[in-house]
């Protein structure tokens, strides 16, 4: 799950880690009413999920409320990458002599929290790891010590020579740290991460992912989602115990198990279709899932065909027979559908499935090869 | 021989009393797995198919000697629970449950390393060395003994393969499934290891998916350590970037983690990269006629 950057810094200030003066707003009359009472310059940023802002033109400087008036107007409402912005953060502007980024998230291969820290702040830290990966400065964390002291002037001796912001440094990044523990962080970022010209360490910016599995345990997290129209499908389908990703294509694949499920996408494509989503029912015999499903994959529209790929573990192949047996009861199915039934009570589901009078096949490669076929027929 | 589960094992069941818990130990037993004890706090002094329950792993551990744990305990419970198993003296931790909080895994993972205990999982299926052992969730009855050894970070991919296998009358050493989160236990380099060192091993299947870099790193070792063929399978080629394709750990991102990097990286160092689930016996019978001419 994502923030905004005016929901990450308010969590940072929180931990007395110092940001700008800033508030958000949702008018240009909001955006209007908060410049008049901040020093000029101010900095108008579109508050939208996802990277490049700025390049997308969604960040205004403004010398003026004049300025600020017409950046609010210009971003609101404007589309950065299929999303719409609907709210700006209004930011004092800051004069600052250097710019760093630095960033905690976790680190697959040490199975640790790995601190990163750079001296070129202010540019995406990706393109960083291209062009000069010497220039990152990682650090892992040993989950018993936490970020000790001196763990934290190691990392802050990398970045500064003068030991007043080596000091603010050092407590900066044991509040970074302790705040993606206590909120189950999967990442935590200030890009960048400024000296003013007071010569004060300040987060610019923030940016903010956490663990969707720990989210039960952190309500305040939980409760700032924002989902956009594909996520909120996403959402209504795991509450139903399932896990789906629209795609673009034409063949809906209902499959048990996410490797499975990607493997089933992929022979699609080898075969020359065009999978129209990532289904995977999951491991419980439910019969009630696979209609639910049927319903997710019918209310694409793009879906001209239906390809059902079981390999029965804990899941029982009659029960998902059933479960389709009864979709179609219930509903009004007027696409092909494709059924291949393997593993635990795959012969019991294949009976079900043959007096409903539905095409069986016996591998995913003949499921596959199909579907294409009669989605191929259908068009 | 084999790895890690065999009929030596003396298994404990974390949670043995819960839905999944009891349904699985029916299940294992079946197959002739030996349960000596089950855990589940405030339920001690009951049994379950005629297993003795305890309240905590410790009293399991000392009353019965079980070497071996697995856990069947809620997500939010989980890491507490393999922390549990690492203290009270088992040598392998098998944790099965979904959606464990990362941070969890973190602690969970490092404390058992300093406690020198192995960990599979979690979001894993367990393993099994057929004839021997089950230690998991795996449908048994399409396994066969034989001499490839299998690893895997998906559950029901692993069944495909092991399908295509055994329909091929190619047979398994063990077979692991390593989960599909970003933070889990014993991983490909581990694994790849002990089936190097296992003498009843002679060829080698790696299952993975998008995400991470672990794929890499596999090839990295292989090509440094490995001298048993290997042949490998990579799920998630028309998968999108930065979508989470179900597992935890299954997403590209920022452009990296993707399945043409993996693939790639294997046939550089002339591991073979199955296309399709259907070609991985083929490319197995291959590998081990190459290698008993050599």
């Amino acid at each position: 799950m994502k923030i905004h950057e005016y929901q990450a810094k308010e969590i940072f200030s929180r931990y007395a880690i110092p940001i700008t003066t800033e508030n958000v707003c949702y008018t240009v009359d909001e955006v209007v009413k908060t410049a008049s009472g901040f020093d000029m310059p101010v900095v108008v940023k579109a508050q939208v999920l996802v990277g490049g802002r700025g390049k997308a033109g969604g960040v205004k400087l403004a010398r003026s409320i004049d300025e600020a008036r017409a950046a609010g107007e210009q971003i609101l409402g404007m589309n950065i990458k299929g999303l719409t912005v609907e709210k700006v953060l209004v930011a004092e502007g800051i004069r600052f002599n250097a710019e760093y980024y630095v960033g905690l998230t976790i680190d697959r291969n040490t199975k640790s929290v790995i601190f990163m820290a750079s001296s070129e702040g202010g540019v995406e830290i990706e393109e960083v790891a291209k062009v000069n990966p010497n220039a990152i400065h990682k650090f892992i964390i040993d989950p018993d010590l936490g970020m000790s002291p001196f763990m934290a002037r190691k990392i802050a001796f990398k970045l500064f020579n003068d030991f007043s912001l080596v000091k603010q440094a050092v407590d900066l990044f044991i509040k970074l740290y302790q705040i993606f523990i206590d909120t189950d962080a999967s990442l935590v970022e200030i890009n960048p991460l400024v000296v003013t010209d007071e010569g004060n360490l300040l987060a610019l910016d923030g940016k903010m992912n956490f663990d969707d599995n720990a989210l039960f345990r952190q309500p305040e997290i939980e409760a700032l989602n924002e989902p956009d129209e594909d996520e909120v499908k996403e959402l209504e389908a795991k509450d139903k115990g399932l896990s789906y990703i629209r795609l673009d294509g034409t063949i809906g694949c209902m499959v048990n198990g996410a490797g499975l499920a990607m493997a089933t996408m992929d022979l699609v494509k080898y075969f020359g279709g065009q999978p129209a989503n990532f289904l995977d029912i999951g491991g419980s015999s439910n019969p009630q899932k696979v209609v639910d499903a049927m319903n997710l994959l019918l209310s694409d529209k793009n879906v001209k065909v239906v390809m059902i790929n079981i390999f029965g573990g804990i899941t029982r192949c009659d029960d998902v027979a059933r479960g389709l047996v009864t979709a179609l009861d219930q509903m009004k199915v007027d696409i092909p559908i494709v059924v291949r039934l393997s593993g635990t009570n795959a012969r019991q589901g294949l009976e079900i499935i043959k007096e409903a009078n539905l095409p069986v096949v016996n591998t995913m490669s003949e499921a596959a090869q199909e579907a294409i076929r009669l989605c191929a027929a259908c068009q | 021989m084999s790895i890690l589960v065999n009929n030596k094992t003396h298994l404990v069941v974390q949670g043995i009393t819960g839905r999944d818990g009891s349904f699985h130990t029916s299940k294992m037993k079946a197959y002739g797995t030996n349960i000596v004890a089950g855990v589940s706090p405030g339920k001690g002094g009951l049994t379950v198919e005629g297993i003795p329950v305890f309240n905590t792993v410790e009293e399991a551990v000392k009353a019965t000697n079980a070497n071996t744990s697995i856990i069947f305990v809620p997500a939010p419970l989980a890491g507490d629970a393999i922390l549990e198993a690492g203290e009270a003296g088992v040598e392998l931790v098998i944790c099965i449950s979904e959606g464990v909080p990362t941070l969890d895994m973190v602690k969970a993972t490092n404390y058992l390393k300093k406690k020198g205990v192995k960990l599979i999982g979690a979001n894993c299926p367990g393993l099994i060395t057929p004839g021997e052992a089950l230690v998991g969730i795996l449908p048994a009855n399409i396994f066969l003994k034989g001499n490839v050894g299998l690893m895997s970070r998906s559950g029901t991919l692993t069944y495909e393969m092991v399908n295509q296998l055994t329909t091929h009358g190619i047979g398994q050493s063990t077979c692991v499934g390593i989960g599909g989160d970003p933070v889990a236990g014993l991983y490909y380099q581990e694994l790849l290891q002990l089936f190097e060192d296992d003498p009843e091993t002679d060829a080698i299947v790696l299952i993975g998916e998008i995400g991470g870099d672990a794929e890499e790193r596999a090839a990295q070792y292989i090509k440094e350590h490995i001298t048993k063929p290997v042949v490998a399978f990579i799920a998630g080629q028309t998968a999108p970037p930065g979508k989470r394709m179900g597992h935890a750990g299954a997403i590209i991102s920022s452009g990296s983690g993707t399945a043409a990097e993996k693939i790639a990286a294997f046939e550089a160092i002339g591991v073979p990269v199955a296309r399709r689930p259907v070609e991985i016996p083929t490319l197995v019978k291959e590998m081990l006629e190459k290698r008993s001419k050599s």
